[in-house]
């Protein structure tokens, strides 16, 4: 089959993978990278439960071709704690139990991170309209919303 | 399924024109991914477009901008200028998805998608925009309304993508709004949309207008008729109800369980005239 190279750097660590070209970032990272972090929920761009970080954008790694990332930076969730140390926003979900079955997880704590890197003192609407694009079936996103409202105050600090 | 990278436009055209079975140009995405998911396309080929030098690019020229084919809603909007130059266009793109799908959209693939419920046409159509086509015989220009002929149709040739789209200058104190009726405020598709473009002069009469209709017909529609009535007004109750009935019985919409006939024909003139007053009072500001 005509398989394609493709040379990216993923949480800094550059890589190289050989992909199909129906093949998606999220299958790439999943089975072939073995980063099973970032998760598969709709498949189509609707849940935000594949959220990863590609050359400062945030998107769904579902609705991106693998061929399509060549020379890019792309961040995961697994990049995210620093030599074993929780970022602010890990810290501050499980001390507000910010989430219940997890599959959501990943892709919040990605996104909350994107708009705290943008916005560093979002306004709880800032925050319920970033976030709009990943669902939650568990929390009922209350507690989700203030996890990452005292993440960004602590990280102001 | 193949997948090519074509490095400039005559690449782009060659490779499109020699696949013999379907060939599709991936911009974002975000819409052509989640059609192969589902099934509804099969495609032989992909031409991912976003290598061609240029085409992540906002020109300024002519008192105007060129957005190209690969610029994402986020890359817009984050844009003060092309925000402060054309606030109408700014929000209905930035209602296309989440966040996420924000990265990666294009107006280029919104109008090239050819919903019927695609939110930058409306507003794009308004601000009588243009798109620049290449093909197998060169570049072309056209109207940005000639190009969705019904619902995932369009008029372009074999070998032919669009490249770009021209958001025109404007005359003083003038401005555009768009507004769509969606059941939930995030991450859902119009029921109805309409957008307004209002110049004035110097005393807030209405001297020139365009307002278009999303979701009431197989492709987006301007309704001149309805226009015509808010030209010599300062849109007062009587020219705004009156605009709004012409909207009304431009409506063809289909019927379904996101809304009724009446119902979508009666809110596309309610939306018509909120979006002729917000780009009203957007114009004004810019008087005094």
């Amino acid at each position: 089959m005509n398989k394609i190279r493709v040379g990216v750097s993923v949480n800094n660590d550059k890589i190289e993978f050989l992909c199909s070209p129906e093949d998606t970032v999220l299958d790439v990272l999943r089975d072939n990278l073995r980063l099973t972090g970032t998760k598969e929920g709709c498949g189509t761009g609707d849940c935000g439960a594949c959220s990863i970080i590609l050359d400062d954008k945030l998107v769904c790694s579902c609705l991106v071709l693998a061929g399509e990332v060549e020379g890019s930076e792309i961040s995961t969730i697994e990049g995210m704690a620093i030599d074993g140390k929780l970022h602010p926003l890990q810290q501050n979900f499980l001390k507000h139990a910010a989430l219940q079955c997890g599959i959501c997880t990943p892709g919040i704590l990605i996104a909350a991170k994107a708009l705290l890197e943008r916005n560093p003192d979002p306004t709880e609407t800032e925050v319920r309209y970033w976030l709009a694009g990943n669902l939650c079936r568990c929390t009922g996103y209350d507690k989700i919303i203030r996890a990452v409202m005292d993440a960004a105050a602590e990280m102001r600090s | 399924m193949k997948y090519s990278k074509p490095r400039t436009e005559k690449e782009a055209t060659d490779i499109l024109l020699a696949e013999k079975g379907m060939a599709k140009i991936l911009a974002g995405g975000t819409d052509i991914l989640v059609q192969m998911k589902a099934g509804h396309i099969e495609p032989d080929l992909i031409v991912d477009i976003k290598n061609i030098p240029g085409i992540k690019d906002v020109i300024s020229r002519d008192g105007g901008y060129e957005i190209g084919a690969a610029v994402s809603g986020y890359d817009f909007n984050i844009n003060p200028e092309l925000k402060s130059f054309a606030p109408g266009i700014a929000e209905a793109f930035d209602l296309i998805g989440s966040t996420q799908i924000q990265g990666r959209c294009t107006m280029v693939g919104n109008l090239c998608n050819a919903s019927p419920a695609a939110d930058t046409v409306p507003a794009l159509l308004a601000s009588n925009c243009t798109a620049k086509i290449v093909g197998p015989k060169g570049i072309r220009e056209c109207g940005i309304e000639k190009i969705p002929i019904g619902p995932g149709k369009t008029s372009l040739d074999k070998g032919e993508f669009v490249k770009s789209i021209f958001i025109p200058s404007r005359p003083d104190f003038s401005s555009d709004a768009y507004m769509r009726l969606t059941p939930r405020s995030e991450m859902d598709i119009a029921i109805v949309s309409a957008a307004a473009f209002v110049t004035l002069d110097s005393h807030g009469v209405c001297t020139n207008a365009t307002i278009s209709l999303g979701a009431v017909a197989p492709t987006v529609v301007r309704v001149k008729e309805a226009a015509l009535l808010l030209i010599g007004t300062k849109l007062n109750d009587s020219a705004l109800s009156r605009m709004a009935n012409e909207c009304k019985k431009a409506c063809k919409p289909i019927n379904d369980k996101r809304g009724t006939i009446e119902f979508r024909s009666h809110v596309a003139g309610v939306l018509a005239k909120r979006t002729a007053l917000l780009a009203y009072e957007r114009a004004g500001e810019k008087i005094e």
